[in-house]
């Protein structure tokens, strides 16, 4: 193929749609799971106690330092002797200890964050420390949290493209099928682009206004 | 002297942090209804020990007796005794996600289970206490730091304390600030509390001070009422440090 003809994008533009959404579906799931495991782990990495912080420094090590397409081939190639797994739950789990590993270092990076006055103020009124995590230092902290968990949900959705290598059916595995039966590889990228951009787009938009609108309590007057 | 009933007694405690021996073998009896102002110098000690008395420093060695319970670094319920023990912290930490009112009945509603609106009630009186009623619905990040400091008292007296400790109150806020919350802790003093200060307002420690105590590198030298120390001081550190801050 020696030139590029874009004038076929609007042909095929619609065909990518169901591949988009499940696109969101993988990035909704994995995030979905990440949060779960990143709340977990993210709470058992500030522990008092050595012995449970070991296996959140464990889950974050050994996740951050391998890639994420190893983890996906891992689960859904290297557990076959285990468990078979299809390649769409794969994908969930993998994306999902994936991004746990993440927002758990979000969530410490955030809880870590309040000033220790805070907790203290708390602690002189009689609270228990786990009231004085629950009531004063996570609504700060969660607020804190929002703009690296939107970053990080971001990314979430632009890795989804990786579980293609498991065979999974979302966007950029279709953006390849259809350029190896039309040839026209740039252009297919290219409708996958645009599926991503308008995805991370809303995503961006959405994320702004739960920031602004987290800002607008700070600012609240007497009335 | 009011002298009717011990409500603190501190005995033989000692804090080190690392090597660094912060507290010395502090013995220090408070009676009901007393205010004692601790001066000295930064790192004293006298921020360390009004810590320890709530237990947010925890020592290593010695005891605190408040109002008749013994307590070490072992207790267990400690919370239980903090309720007893009221705290304003130099920097205020009011939480900044709660409005006013909510700061002052947080500990009403969450510690004491009071119901709602008898915390309200109760939160509104304090709030009127330290001239602040006006303001109950604002955010803490609407107020100055000396209204943010009169909040943070109202919050301390709503758990009705019978000890409130000041941790340096007026030492983050602007002079023209600093009048409005002493005029608060006066009163409180004339109404009987029994009140623990570390300050550097000597003005404020002279007029209501029932007793003064002069720390110097974690031990207590010399301590007196206002006129010993002010006019009479035995101590070589306590002279050198008064004609520095007077």
């Amino acid at each position: 193929m020696g030139v590029w003809d874009f004038s076929v994008i609007p042909e095929y533009f619609t065909s990518f749609l169901p591949y988009a959404w499940m696109t969101v579906r993988v990035t909704f799931f994995g995030i979905l799971i990440g949060l779960g495991l990143g709340l977990l782990f993210g709470m058992l990495r500030i522990s008092r106690f050595k012995i449970i912080q070991l296996p959140a420094k464990f889950y974050i090590w050994l996740i951050r330092g391998t890639p994420l397409l190893l983890q996906l081939l891992f689960i859904y190639n290297g557990l076959v002797s285990i468990i078979k797994l299809d390649p769409l739950p794969s994908a969930f789990i993998a994306l999902g200890i994936h991004n746990g590993a993440y927002i758990a270092e979000i969530f410490r990076g955030a809880i870590q964050s309040i000033d220790r006055g805070q907790r203290e103020a708390g602690i002189s009124l009689g609270m228990t420390q786990s009231k004085v995590m629950r009531r004063i230092v996570l609504p700060q902290a969660v607020k804190r949290a929002i703009p690296p968990l939107s970053n990080q949900f971001i990314i979430a959705l632009k890795d989804s493209s990786l579980a293609s290598a498991i065979t999974v059916p979302e966007l950029l595995l279709h953006a390849r099928q259809m350029a190896s039966s039309n040839f026209r590889m740039m252009e297919m990228l290219t409708i996958a682009a645009i599926y991503y951009l308008i995805m991370t787009t809303i995503l961006t938009i959405f994320a702004n206004l739960i920031e602004k609108k987290m800002r607008a309590g700070d600012l609240k007057r007497v009335i | 002297m009011k002298q009717e009933e011990k409500i603190i007694e501190i005995k033989k405690l000692n804090k080190w942090y690392g090597r660094l021996h912060v507290l010395k073998d502090i013995d220090l009896t408070v009676f009901q209804g007393e205010v004692v102002v601790i001066i000295g110098a930064s790192g004293s000690g006298k921020s360390t020990l009004l810590r320890c008395i709530n237990f947010l420093e925890k020592p290593q060695k010695g005891t605190i007796t408040i109002d008749g319970d013994e307590l070490t670094v072992k207790t267990k319920k400690l919370h239980l005794v903090r309720r007893e023990v009221g705290m304003v912290f130099q920097h205020f930490n009011l939480f900044p996600h709660m409005t006013v009112i909510g700061n002052v009945t947080e500990g009403l509603t969450q510690v004491k289970r009071v119901d709602k609106s008898e915390a309200a009630k109760i939160g509104e009186k304090m709030l009127d206490k330290v001239g602040m009623l006006d303001k109950a619905n604002a955010y803490p990040s609407m107020i100055s730091g000396g209204q943010k400091q009169r909040v943070a008292i109202a919050r301390a007296l709503a758990m009705n304390p019978k000890i409130m400790l000041f941790d340096e109150p007026t030492s983050a806020l602007d002079p023209e600030l600093v009048g409005d919350v002493l005029l608060v802790m006066k009163k409180l003093a004339a109404d009987g509390m029994t009140m623990i200060v570390v300050t550097h307002e000597m003005g404020f420690a002279r007029e209501v001070a029932d007793r003064i105590i002069f720390m110097d590198e974690g031990k207590i030298v010399e301590e007196g009422t206002p006129e010993d120390i002010y006019n009479n001081p035995q101590n070589e550190r306590t002279k050198e440090f008064l004609s520095r801050i007077l």
